[in-house]
């Protein structure tokens, strides 16, 4: 679904902390896998994850997706096939402060311009789902660690999106939301969705929700 | 054009929902802006007002009046003195005028006391000015007594209340007989109080005053566009001292607008930096932000300008006071009959919600064409 052909990102090219994160990465995603990417900090997880989700462009090197070259789109583009392909789960969470859990999980749905009626019930149908309808109108400030994260799940999979990308999901989490993170994500492995994330702990990566896990060091894969 | 709509109102939801995270600051900002807006927009609708009466004053004005002047101060014409005067080549018409003021103590505020051109009022009737019936409580057929200054109390029947053109000319006017007249102010048989000229041509009247000066030595001609003249100085004199006032304020606003609206915080960075992670297009976050600069100045444009028309048609302008006193002096009491010139609204639109709007703008195009993979490492 997904291919990397030799991929390398440069930060700061051509100026003297010029810093290679990527060094030549050749990787195939499968479609309805969940994928987990593993390595020490620093070994460009996140920086891999920012290419396969169109956040960023590699400096050099193709990124393919359904056979489409996605590598040299223009921004504009990037957006779109970003909006309905992928979903993204951050570490931080970033949800937006001040507004209600709901309002937070429509929001990337906005501009589409679907009919709020539509959009409303599928926001609350996925808290339902992720046991969150309780809080739906509390501001995200106000809730717990684990409650943030199933908002950003929820907020993640509002655009019904093919992928789900999750950089560290369980980071901030302790073990007992960690277990519950992972039954949703073997839930979601079940459903045959395919998701893609990072992930030191071996909770995560060690689970039999992973079908794959990919590891990485010094921007490079390393072979099994 | 409906999912258009969807999106445009979500995007307007969002944004009212942002505004409102941050009351205090956007709260202190719309005041400001409003008060500004406030603050330009009374001055503007105060002097539009003000050049309208005085236009309307001039209007009816003859071109050319004759005062007789003895000793240097305003004296009444005597009889005879018209037909001395004979035919001058260029005038249309030539009538004594007959008019006086009259200090009424119950009120405290004077009134001019005129017979209109044809004498057509009734006698012992009066038409009164709207401001007068409504001090002192007059409508048609009501019956008014006033003390003339001989001490002699003279009543009248109310025929007419004059309609509220405009204030300044018509407000403290009172109507009257020729009789009732002369007979109220002791005014002797064939005197009037000045001459009224009419010119054809308006490119004779100095040619005309000159020759009137020439021919009557003891009379002082005053021309209307001399009047015009010292009506338009006025206006501009007022309406300078409140410019120089308000650009004072226009600056302090502009530094403050310029201030909250290029200096993004780092949460609306992030924030936007979000948006754009989770698939909201720049044009998205533009859009969205126009639609937050556009509800912020027209909701200040809308509160200060419905402020500035109550505030100067219906209080009198009361925060300009101490520069319109001049006028106070020789109105005691007037209000402005309400004006609004499309122009000025609109110039004052452009001025104060336009640059807001571009100062909205820079900073959103930087930090919105900045990647947005950033998020992914906060
Ligand atoms: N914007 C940037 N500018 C410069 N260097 C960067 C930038 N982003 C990442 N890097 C560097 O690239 C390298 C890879 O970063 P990346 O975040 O992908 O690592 P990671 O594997 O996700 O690490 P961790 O497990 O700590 O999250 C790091 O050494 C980092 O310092
Ligand atoms: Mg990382």
């Amino acid at each position: 679904m997904i291919e990397l052909r030799d991929v390398r990102k440069a930060f700061n090219q051509g100026q003297h902390n010029e810093y290679w994160a990527l060094s030549g990465i050749s990787l195939a995603i499968e479609a309805k896998q969940v994928t987990a990417l593993r390595g020490p900090s620093g070994s460009g997880k996140t920086t891999l994850l920012t290419l396969i989700g169109c956040l960023a462009r590699p400096t050099s090197g193709r990124v393919t997706l359904h056979g489409r070259d996605i590598s040299g789109l223009p921004e504009r583009f990037l957006t779109d096939i970003r909006r309905k392909t992928f979903g993204f789960v951050f570490q931080q969470f970033n949800l937006i402060k001040g507004l209600s859990a709901i309002e937070n999980v429509m929001l990337p749905a906005y501009p589409t311009g679907r009919p709020h009626r539509e959009l409303a019930a599928r926001a609350e149908a996925l808290l339902e789902r992720l046991r969150l309808a309780h809080r739906r109108d509390a501001r995200v400030e106000w809730l717990s660690g684990g409650e943030q994260q199933r908002v950003a799940i929820a907020r993640a999979l509002i655009n019904d999106p093919e992928v789900l990308i999750a950089d560290e999901p369980t980071a901030n989490l302790d073990t007992a939301l960690a277990k519950e993170f992972m039954a949703i994500l073997e839930s979601f492995g079940a459903e045959g969705r395919t998701v893609i994330l990072t992930s030191h702990d071996p909770l995560v990566v060690e689970s039999a929700a992973v079908n794959r896990v990919v590891d990485m060091r010094d921007g490079l894969l390393v072979a099994p | 054009m409906n999912a258009w709509f969807t999106k445009q109102r979500r995007l307007i939801d969002f944004t009212l929902a942002s505004l409102l995270r941050r009351k205090g600051r956007n709260l202190g900002l719309l005041a400001v802006y409003a008060l500004l807006v406030f603050v330009l927009a009374s001055a503007m609708l105060y002097a539009h007002a003000l050049r309208r009466e005085a236009a309307i004053i001039l209007e009816g004005a003859p071109e050319v009046v004759l005062q007789r002047l003895v000793a240097g101060r305003h004296d009444l014409i005597p009889p005879g003195h018209l037909e001395r005067i004979g035919r001058v080549r260029g005038v249309q018409e030539m009538r004594g005028r007959l008019w006086g003021y009259y200090y009424d103590p119950v009120v405290k505020a004077n009134y001019t006391f005129l017979v209109p051109p044809d004498n057509g009022i009734a006698k012992g009737t009066l038409v009164v000015g709207p401001a007068l019936a409504r001090e002192r409580g007059m409508s048609e057929n009501t019956g008014i007594s006033f003390r003339s200054y001989s001490g002699e109390l003279f009543s009248f029947v109310v025929a007419d209340v004059l309609p509220q053109a405009s204030e300044l000319a018509s407000a403290d006017l009172v109507l009257i007989n020729e009789e009732d007249f002369r007979a109220f102010f002791a005014y002797p048989a064939g005197h009037y109080t000045d001459i009224a000229l009419s010119v054809a041509n308006p490119a004779e009247v100095r040619n005309i005053a000159i020759k009137l000066s020439k021919q009557l030595p003891d009379s002082r001609p005053i021309l209307r566009e001399e009047m015009q003249r010292t009506y338009a100085s006025l206006f501009d004199w007022r309406e300078g001292i409140m410019l120089a006032l308000l650009s004072a304020s226009i600056l302090a606003f502009a530094i403050l607008a310029w201030e909250k609206a290029s200096g993004l915080s780092a949460d609306e960075k992030r924030e936007i930096g979000i948006l754009k992670a989770i698939g909201w297009e720049t044009g998205d976050v533009i859009k969205m932000k126009l639609w937050e600069g556009g509800l912020i100045s027209l909701t200040a444009f809308l509160l200060g300008f419905v402020g500035a028309y109550l505030h100067v048609f219906k209080f009198g302008a009361p925060l300009f006071a101490p520069v319109l006193k001049g006028w106070a002096v020789l109105y005691p009491r007037f209000d402005l009959v309400p004006v609004i010139d499309g122009l000025q609204v609109a110039t004052l639109f452009f001025f104060t919600v336009f640059p807001y709007m571009a100062a909205v703008l820079v900073p959103i195009w930087r930090a919105a064409v900045t990647d947005p993979d950033a998020v992914m490492r906060s």
